[in-house]
This record gives structure tokens, sequence and C-alpha cells, in this order.
């Protein structure tokens, strides 16, 4: 591998422009002429535009414009799509409800925008954004999922009856309903995931610059892959043909899912640039983000678990009802489908599966994907499941799950996903040995003397990642493919450059990447550098989410460097006289096997570019692009076991160790595996200990719309984590990698839970588990 | 408008702002000082932490002009030259960073934490003085271990430059 290669443990390349102060965001882009935006929302969840009146906003100092959605309309700009079909069961394709970017006649959710005002400074444009005058009529509005099903709630799109987007099933109905019914044993339970908000700590931001003399667009935004919003935005909302739009996002602080979509925001800028000749540019603040950031989760589910009399999970059985928010954004439709119900399997061999989604419309913000998106709720519930199950049949938690494991390869599960690795016991083994399961009792004991409950619990995730090989997502329903490109450079001297349409915004892209580079040639990474995040640089790619950086982008990046390796190879053997099966490549050194002859890289990059001696017919230069489309899905999988101690006085949960075992496949940098996996913990702790978004059921006000009362994880929420991983090399892709950035908020949260209703004794507990309800849990436990 | 006259980085700095002009917008804007960001509008994140006279300060909490006469030390101006401060150099070899936007203020409370606690620091204390810095990337695992790496770096070099 080198000290630069594939498995080490290499300190990042982009860390020192980050600790200097000198990474550059869209907030810090200056841009000859730039003016500042602000939106003026909607303070209703659900209300009809009565009049707009702009003349006081107008004539505040600075104000440069106010321009609206009627204006927006009459310029052809379209309307946001969720770009992914969905069917329901009867064959009807989904209800998708109108997007404007501004509101013209209707609002339907507290933050949606109606107006935007470009002034000289970001304080007047604030300024006369509150002096734009809106006549409201307010409308009943309806928060959650479940009420907007029932009869009489407001109806919020006149596309979609009853609020009803689709109502989709798959899997075997009636086998699973049979097996259920011959059970020796039935679990049953209510699942809740909660609402969250993904919060990245950079807010969202755009900047829209129309160049005149061009007639060209250009858009820095805070994207995860730039290249589809520049797709999106010309094919869809009509901004600009891709040819004179130019999508940049620089150094994007965090992701998490929630910049994947392209927002009313970066399109609005864009046509507001041409409407008034400056460029613009519109920072969020954190309520806005809070208000409008697309959330995650939020799903309420009934489940079945079934079991014959030797414990074998005979069948599962899930009804879920999915809150979509007010519009449906990009991926909306497939996150609690196909990311979702196709892992309702888990780690299990389960002969029948039935799951019934219906998602449906609320007065709330758009919910789309958030780390994990759909895994952790399916990991959520079947853990939660299984966990309870075995407190039920009284038997071992390890042990259960144990004898369900899948441990024959590949195995196609009755919910479309064929596993192709895997080793479920290996994970679980490990987590136990690091968690010293076996000594939980006398721990336990101890904690009673200092009067605390302590409890533990595991969790056996599997994920889909490497998403997606196109014709099959395609097939799908997805409106696009999920292959990534790439493209090698090597110059005249023999620095290199790669191309990716993978996205880094925080996954150390600048490093893995180049370690790639360094294992194949020997060549320091410091010679290698990344080029991403620019539709100017790098020429198409579908970015970064469903951690498929690794499974997928790297992908191409090898396959590019297989053909820059064979021509480097037949123009060094051209150069030594020697056979091109002889040469190798190693240590930055082309040379013939088994003979002292060589070519320093350098040289033969050099040759490839004065072209003096080249073999005949060869083409000058040294430069391959590929494309790489996975053949199938990538599965990670691991075990959890988090352990707490509560104090039933306060009802205060303390994690007192959390131990996470993972299958990731090949490795490229330890450091920063490990780094993922302690970040999606985090995240996976915080829903199930502090994080829910709150919207109040009677106004439809988010009243978590700040981090004075939605509650992020801190420093002392949390421990220090004990990561491992184990390696079933993935088959499917060239690499063996099978991707980690979703994994730790996937397998978390169960585990927690599991944790704490072992201890206090009580199964009755939903997220986030608050000091207050797991007070109140302790002492109805104490009732019975 | 209001007249501000700063040192910053040790560089004399003035400017005329608007009266409700916030310290990091002055740094951010009017001196080109993007390396502090703006995570939140409550004074939680942390993104904006600056030295000010020697202390901690979130520069979204005080006023341009309050900070006028005084001296300012932002993410841009700890390392010494080319050569990172220790709280920067264990931040990278740590991994205590992913996306990089909390990173500036993390360093800069981490510095003062440090420089408060000659003692030495233990992960429950660092973990308590972090309460007021917001990072979603690294689930502050490898900040923590950081932290507690520089803090001994740096006692290791005091107490050379004592027996020197």
């Amino acid at each position: 591998m080198g000290i630069e290669g594939i498995g080490a443990r290499v300190a990042r390349k982009e860390d020192r422009r980050f600790i200097t102060g000198a990474g550059r965001y869209v907030d810090d882009m200056v841009v000859p002429g730039m003016k500042h935006a602000a939106f003026v929302r909607s303070p209703h969840a659900h209300a009809e535009i009565k009049k707009i009146d702009v003349k006081k906003a107008k004539a505040m100092p600075g104000v440069i414009d106010v321009l609206l959605g009627k204006e927006l309309k009459t310029d052809g700009i379209g309307n946001l799509i969720c770009g992914w079909m969905i069917h329901s069961k009867d064959g009807t394709p989904m209800k998708m409800g109108a997007w404007s970017p501004l509101a013209v006649d209707r609002v339907r959710y507290v933050g949606d925008a109606v107006a935007i005002v470009v002034a000289e400074t970001k304080s007047q444009a604030r300024d006369a954004a509150e002096a734009v005058e809106i006549t409201y009529k307010e409308l009943k509005s309806v928060t959650e999922a479940v009420d907007a099903l029932k009869k009489g709630a407001p109806q919020i799109h006149p596309e979609a009856d009853g609020n009803l987007i689709y109502d989709w099933e798959i899997g075997d109905a009636k086998a699973t309903d049979a097996a259920i019914a011959k059970a020796a044993h039935v679990t049953k339970m209510h699942i809740v995931n909660n609402r969250l908000v993904p919060n990245a700590m950079e807010p969202r931001a755009a900047l829209g610059h129309y160049d005149k003399a061009e007639d060209h667009y250009t858009c820095w935004t805070t994207s995860q892959n730039p290249h589809v919003a520049r797709l999106v935005m010309s094919a869809f909302y009509n901004v600009a043909p891709e040819n004179k739009l130019r999508v940049i996002a620089p150094d994007v602080g965090g992701g998490f899912g929630s910049k994947i979509y392209i927002y009313p925001e970066e399109i609005v800028c864009l046509w507001a640039s041409k409407k008034t000749g400056v460029p613009v540019k519109w920072v969020a603040d954190r309520t806005e983000s809070f208000l409008t950031d697309a959330h995650g989760r939020d799903h309420v589910t009934e489940v079945q678990m079934a079991f014959d009399k030797d414990n074998k999970i005979t069948a599962l059985k899930v009804d879920t009802i999915a809150n979509f928010g007010a519009y449906m954004s990009l991926f909306s439709s497939a996150v609690p489908t196909y990311l979702y119900a196709t892992l309702l399997s888990g780690q299990y061999v389960i002969p029948a599966i039935h799951a019934n989604v219906r998602a449906v419309y609320t007065n709330t913000a758009p919910v789309d994907a958030y780390r994990g998106a759909g895994r952790p709720e399916a990991t959520y519930l079947l853990e939660r499941t299984v966990e309870t199950a075995a407190r039920e049949l009284g038997v071992s938690p390890a042990d259960l799950r144990r004898k369900n494991f899948i441990t024959t390869f590949p195995y196609q599960t009755p919910v479309i996903m064929c596993y192709d690795a895997g080793d479920y016991a290996a994970s679980l083994d490990a987590a136990m040995k690091a968690a010293d399961y076996a000594g939980f009792a006398k721990r336990k004991a101890a904690a009673a003397k200092k009067g605390k409950l302590r409890g533990i619990g595991m969790s056996n995730y599997i994920e889909a990642c490497g998403i997606a090989p196109s014709a099959a997502v395609g097939s799908l329903g997805a409106g696009v493919g999920l292959w990534e490109s790439a493209e090698v450079r090597v110059n005249g001297v023999g620095t290199i450059e790669v191309l990716t349409g993978s996205h880094s915004h925080g996954q150390g892209h600048e490093t893995t990447f180049a370690q790639l580079v360094a294992d194949r040639f020997g060549v320091p990474i410091d010679s290698v550098s990344i080029v991403h995040g620019d539709t100017d640089k790098v020429q198409m790619g579908m970015g970064t989410y469903g951690s498929r950086s690794g499974a997928v982008g790297m992908s191409a990046i090898v396959k590019a460097l297989d053909k820059v390796e064979k021509k480097a190879k037949k123009i060094a053997a051209h150069l030594m006289e020697a056979d091109e099966g002889d040469i190798v490549i190693e240590n930055g050194v082309a040379k013939v096997a088994g003979t002292d002859k060589n070519v320093p890289w350098f040289q033969v990059a050099l040759a490839a570019y004065t072209a003096h001696n080249l073999p005949a017919g060869m083409e000058p230069g040294l430069k391959e692009g590929a494309f790489y489309d996975p053949s199938n899905f990538t599965f990670p999988a691991g075990c959890y076991i988090c352990e707490v101690e509560v104090d039933p006085e306060t009802g205060v949960t303390e994690i007192v160790q959390f131990v996470a075992a993972d299958d990731f496949g090949n490795i490229i940098n330890p450091m920063i595996v490990e780094g993922q996996v302690h970040g999606g913990i985090a995240q996976g702790v915080g829903q199930a200990l502090l994080e829910g978004a709150s919207y109040d059921g009677a106004s439809g006000q988010l009243v978590t719309a700040s981090y004075m009362d939605y509650a992020m994880p801190r420093a002392d929420d949390l421990p220090s984590f004990q990561v491992s991983t184990s390696n079933t090399p993935c088959p499917s892709n060239p690499l063996g990698i099978k991707g980690c950035g979703e994994a730790g908020a996937i397998g978390s949260p169960p585990a927690v839970m599991n944790a704490i209703t072992d201890a206090i004794g009580n199964n009755d507990l939903t997220m986030p588990a608050t000091p207050q309800k797991v007070w109140a849990a302790v002492r109805a436990a104490k009732k019975h | 408008m209001s007249d501000v006259s700063l040192v910053v980085n040790g560089r004399k700095v003035s400017g005329s702002v608007e009266d409700r002009t916030l310290l990091v917008h002055f740094l951010r804007e009017n001196l080109g000082l993007t390396g502090t960001h703006v995570g939140c509008d409550t004074s939680q994140c942390g993104a904006c932490v600056v030295h000010v006279d020697g202390k901690a300060v979130k520069s979204c909490t005080i006023l341009a002009v309050q900070a006028s006469g005084s001296e300012v030390v932002t993410i841009e101006g700890l390392a010494n030259g080319a050569e990172l401060h220790p709280v920067q150099a264990a931040f990278k070899e740590h991994h205590g960073l992913q996306c990089g936007f909390c990173t500036p203020g993390m360093i800069m409370s981490a510095t003062d934490m440090i420089r408060r606690h000659p003692e030495g620091l233990d992960e429950a204390t660092v973990r308590a003085e972090l309460e007021g810095n917001i990072c979603r990337c690294t689930g502050y695992h490898n900040i923590v271990k950081a932290v507690l790496a520089a803090s001994k770096t740096m006692s290791k070099s005091k107490g050379k430059a004592k027996a020197a």
C-alpha cells in the first residue's frame, strides 16, 4: 500500500486551508457589483395570498428591486419537481402538487418563499423584506401525517386528493398474512421515527451571477451535487440551457443530504440577477435553515413480526405513513419506498415480508433524504422489534438475532435487494467482545448500588449503499442514472489532476482519492490534485450522497487509472524497447520486471507530451476519462452496542459506552472512516436522545427553529466511541468498498433506545428520549 | 454610522460601520477575514469565536463598536507564519475536522481553554468547555482527542521554555 496508498492512515491534504481560516465557502465569495438578497417568507402554515404591496419596500434605502412569483412565472421559470416516479398499488402515478419557487396565490408552510428583495447590503435587504405588505387569508392547517389523512383535514394541493401522494406496497401480502396467522408468537409495535433537521453547520447559500456580455449564468451554491443542480435547473426549471449555466459548489460546510436538493433560493437568485442586472447573494440565517432545509424521517409505523416455535422469524408486516411536508422535494418519493422498504429484511432470513407505505402532504417543511435516508427508519423498526421480541420470548437478544442471521451469499431478500457478501456474526461477536457483554450483569449491579439504572442494547443494521445501478433505479422510477464519472490528467512533468463528479463536503476526497493514485503509480499524494465541484471543470457527475463516493466515485477513478496505466506502460515499453507486458509501475518509476531497466514516471509523462518518440500510431497526451455504473448496491452492515445509565430521579440518560463493529469492505483511509462513523453515531444518538423538530399543531409554527430550541448534540452529551471494522470485500466494485458515510446514523438509534428501555424496564418510549419522557416512563414502570 | 479602530492579527485597522454591525460582520465584510464563520443567529454554535484582548469571544455577540480599541486575533492570525499553532497542528493530526466550517471557532475556543488550564485538561473538562461550539460532522471524538493532545504539547513546550 505504501505510506500514502490504499489502507494508509494519511492526514488530510485539505485540512491546512480549513485550520488556517482559508477555506472558501459560498458566503466567502465576492463578485464585483454583488448585492444582497432577503426572502419574504410566509408566517402562516396555510393561507391564500390576497394582495402583495411592495411600494413601501421598494422605497426603502438601498433597495434595488422586489420581485414576485407572478413575474417569475411570466419569465417561464418552472415549478420544482420530485425526480423519482412512484406508482401507487392501484397503478396510478404519485400525485405531485405544484411548487412554485416563489408562491403566487397560496402558501403551504411557515417559511414558504413569497418574494425576494435585492438591496445594497444584507441589512437593507432584510429591513425592506419586513416592509413588504402581504394580505393573507389564513386557512386551516395540519402538521401530522396521520391527521392529514383523516376526513375533513385541510386539502393542501388540489392534485392530491385527501393529501395522499401515493399508497404503495412491496412484498407478498397474502404470504405474510398467512404466516402471521399461524405464528407461534407475534411481536407487535407502534413505531414513531421522529422528524429531524439536518443542520449542516454551514447554512445554505446561493450567489447568482448573470453575465450579460456572454448571456451566461454562474451559480455558487452549497450543493452536494452541482452537476445535478445544473441539469435540473436547465431541464426542468428553465433557468438557462446547460451550456449557459455554470454551477460551482466550492467548500461546502456539511450536507448530510440536505444539500442534495435544488431549492427555490438558487433558482430565484439566478433569475433575480438577470432581472436586476447585478450579482445576487443570499445566505440563510439559522432560523431560515430550520424552516426551509429539507427535514428528515417523520414516519409512523405499525409493525408485526412473526416467529415459529423455534424462534425463527417467519414474516414481517409493516404499515407506514410518511410525512412529506408541503411539497415533494427532489428525491422525497424514493426515501420511504426504495431506500426503506427494500431493507426490511435486515440481516435476517425472513421468508415473507409485506410493507405498505402512504406518503402524505402536511403544512410543514418538505421532507427528504437525511443521513441514511430510509435505512435508519427500516433499521429502527426492525431492531426495536427484534429486541422487543427477545424480551417477550425470554431469550437473549444476541441469540435471537444470531439464530435468524443470513449466513449464505448471495442472498435474495423478498424485497428486491440481493445481498452480495457479509458476515453478520463476525460483527456481533466483535461488538459483544469489545463491549464486554458478558460482564454487563456485574456492571448493572454496581450501578444499582449507586441508585442508577443500567441498561444495554444492541442493533444489527444493514444498509444499501453505492447507489446505484442506473438501469435498476431507472426501472424503479428514478429520473436520473446513478453512475459516476472521472478523468485522470497526467501533466507533462508527471503531476496529476483527478477530475471527479463526486463532491467533498467533509468526506476528505482530496486525500482519499489521491491515495488511489499514489497506490497505483507510487507518486506522492502531494503531486496529485483532486478537482471537483465545478461544472466548467468537471464534465458531468452525480455527486455525493448515499455513501456512494467510495464505491461509485472511486471506481470511476480506478477505471480511468486503468486506461492511463495501460497507455503509460505502452510508452514506457517503447522507450525501453521492452515488451509492454513486462512493465510494472511502482514507486514513481516504470520498470521492466526482473531487470534494472527503468524510466521515471515524469519521463513517461514528458514523452507522452513531447511526442517525439511514441509507439507508431499513438496519439500524444496522457489523459483518460471513464464512467462507472455499478452493477449492484453495496451492503455495509454491522453491530452497535450501547450501554446507558439512567438516573431514575431526573430521567437523565448517560451513555457510558458505545461500541461500533462495522463491515465496510475494503478501506482506503481508516482514519477518515472512523471519523465518518463517529459523526454518524453522534447524529444517531442525537436522534435518540435529543433532537426532534416540533410543529405546533394548532398554528403550524415550527417551535424548534433555533439552537435555543432544537437540541443539537454537544460535546458533553456524547462519550468517546469504540469503533472497529471487519472486512468482507464487496464483490461488485473493483476496490471492494461498501461505503461508510451513513452507517453510524443508521445503526445507533435503536441501540440507544434498546439500552434505555432495558434499563428502565419500560418499552413504551419514543425518540427523542428526553429526561422528561424517561422520567415519566420510569414512574409508569414502577406503577405496574 | 460609527468609527471603529482596532488591532486585528497585529495590524491596525479602522472603518466606518453602521451602529448595528456585529464584530463578526466587520471582520468578514470590512476586513475580508472570512475564516470566522456565522453558523447561527443565537450565539449558540461558536463558529465565530475569536480572541478579544486575549479571551475567547463569540464575535456575533458583540458590536464592532464595542470592540473598538481592542486587540483581536482571528483564525487567520493564529499560526506563526507557515508554522501552525499547536492546536491547529493537533486538529490536523487527529482528524479533528471534516467539513471545516466549525473548525476556526473550535480552534479559537480550544486555544483559550488550554490557556485557562495551565494545570492540564481531562476529557470531561474538554467536553464541558466545548459546550458553546457545535460540530455536526465529527461527533466531537477526534476534536476532544486533538484538544487533549495540543494541551499536552503546549505544556511540554512551556516546561522546556522554563527549564531553558
